[in-house]
């Protein structure tokens, strides 16, 4: 995925200032700044979901697989299915966990009973998470632990087969134990998938992610490989940043 | 800064004035209860429950007004569900504020608050003499189905206004359409809500008097089609009190209203947790 000349704006506030960014097929990309730098909000126009807030506008191209994903006649539908999303909290629907899993998949079409099946364990499996709840799937999921929650979560994003996964602060809400579980998943996922992942986590950026960006105050400041931007940041702003001096 | 002595004293004021407004409410709720099915129970016998009212409910059962009460329910809820949930669901997820929202919903609030026999008027002009449905099942139950629509739009609303904004983003995010998301993800969460607001609406048909007696009119004879006019339970205590007929006979028709809100409330009630339990 890449941006090019992106600008976002909320109203008369502008958000995101000429964001030009290329996102590498099968790799962690993290995104790193201060609180309201807009890197959250750069995370939502990759699937287009500020869409939903009201009053907001964009300029500039996102394109995924060559095809821009603002054009005229966008299928935004299929668009979100290719490109998934966790979220900061934990948000598994109050039903069980099986059904949790199979919405994307019923909500997709696939009604065989066989097949939805065949998906939720797939997906489980992957999450990592299957060992841990293969005898509770007609459980409540809401009385998982969080993180195994957040791993639910992204079992039901997986089970929706993206190209690409957005992840906005996904292990904010979770311990460190739960965090490192997600991070190890990270690592298995990035085989299949594309992975784009917003912290205010210095130590998760820099172990778990091959690139970074460095987000402040709408802009994308600076954007190399992982390695380069924590030991040689060009930017004094983001030395700054990473060494804790401020944000 | 107020001495410790006042703030303790004002605090057990404010717990006898609490208690004694939470005991008079149930005294009242006990006193009406108590009066009605002390002279009512006695007349509740079962076959005061299958037969029809005989010289003009001095004698014989409450047979009919029992199945005009719940004829009318029926078509009232039927008719009044599907276009309550349906205009919540297009204020909360279709809309967003502007000028049609406010308007719908500054008219629903205007609805809520007219007096029954205005419906009463309004179902009598227009369904009974300018349709020309007559006194009937139909004409009644649609003035009821109008009554209580503001009460469906408000209680779906308030419980889909309270499910997360995150179940949306969700849907949406593993590809769900708007209409998905509406059916999968938003309704069967605002399902108890909305089910609240039916049993209300259910309270309130089956308590309404002036509205029907303008349009299903007040027949005693048993019913064959949407067009016969009927008579109510409710209709049929006022009757028989207010013209002096039989306080006997009144008294029975209240406790056995009484009965069937219970009845109904229970019914309800147990419907919806297994519900809940069921998709837990």
């Amino acid at each position: 995925m890449e941006s090019q000349g992106l600008h976002f704006y909320y109203g008369a506030f502008q958000a995101l200032k000429d964001i030009n960014l290329v996102i590498k097929a099968r790799q962690i990309t993290a995104l790193i700044g201060p609180s309201g730098c807009g890197k959250s909000t750069f995370l939502r126009t990759l699937n287009r979901l500020n869409d939903l807030i009201p009053h907001t506008r964009v300029q500039g191209t996102v394109r995924l697989e060559g095809e821009d994903i603002y054009q005229p006649g966008m299928d935004v539908v299929s668009l979100r299915q290719r490109v998934g999303m966790v979220f900061q909290r934990p948000n598994p629907f109050p039903k069980s966990i099986f059904e949790n899993v199979a919405f994307g998949p019923r909500v997709l079409g696939v009604h065989s009973k066989v097949e939805i099946e065949e998906k939720v364990e797939q997906s489980l499996k992957a999450a990592a998470l299957w060992p841990e709840v293969s005898d509770l799937l007609h459980k409540d999921a809401l009385g998982l632990a969080l993180g195994q929650q957040q791993r639910l979560c992204i079992a039901r994003v997986l089970a929706v087969e993206p190209e690409v996964i957005l992840m906005d602060e996904p292990c904010s809400a979770l311990d460190p134990l739960a965090t490192l579980k997600i991070e190890e998943l990270m690592q298995e996922l990035k085989k299949n998938y594309t992975i784009v992942i917003v912290t205010h986590n210095m130590q998760q950026a820099a172990r778990a992610s091959d690139w970074t960006g460095f987000f402040l105050l709408g802009e994308l400041l600076e954007y190399g490989v992982t390695g380069d931007i924590f030991t040689r940041p060009k930017d004094s702003r983001t030395e700054n940043y990473i060494t804790g001096r401020y944000g | 800064m107020r001495s410790n002595r006042l703030r303790y004293v004002t605090q057990s004021v404010a717990k006898i004035l609490i208690w004694i407004a939470a005991l008079s409410t149930i005294a009242v709720m006990i006193l009406i209860l108590f009066q009605i099915l002390r002279e009512g129970l006695p007349i509740l016998r079962l076959s005061f429950f299958t037969q029809s009212p005989k010289s003009m409910g001095r004698e014989g059962g409450i047979l009919t007004p029992i199945i005009g009460t719940v004829a009318l329910t029926v078509v009232a809820i039927i008719v009044a569900t599907p276009l309550g949930v349906g205009t919540a669901v297009f204020l909360r997820e279709y809309t967003r504020e502007s000028r049609i929202s406010r308007v719908i919903r500054f008219g629903t609030d205007c609805l809520a608050g007219v007096p029954s026999i205005i419906f009463g008027l309004f179902g009598f002009v227009f369904f009974v003499i300018y349709l020309n449905m007559g006194w009937s099942i139909l004409s009644g139950g649609l003035t009821l189905a109008a009554m209580i629509l503001p009460t469906i739009i408000c209680t779906t609303e308030e419980a889909i206004k309270a499910i997360p904004y995150s179940f949306r983003e969700v849907s949406y995010s593993l590809g769900g359409t708007k209409w998905q998301t509406v059916t999968r993800a938003i309704l069967p969460n605002a399902l108890p809500g909305i089910f609240t607001g039916i049993i209300l609406s259910v309270g309130r048909s089956i308590g309404e008097t002036a509205a029907i007696i303008l349009t299903a009119g007040s027949s005693l004879v048993m019913p064959t089609s949407l067009f016969s006019p009927i008579r109510t339970m409710a209709v049929h205590f006022y009757i028989l009190a207010r013209e002096g007929i039989s306080m006997e006979m009144a008294y029975g028709t209240g406790a056995a209203l009484i009965l069937l809100v219970l009845f109904v409330n229970t019914i309800a009630n147990g419907l919806l947790n297994r519900y809940i339990r069921h998709r837990s």
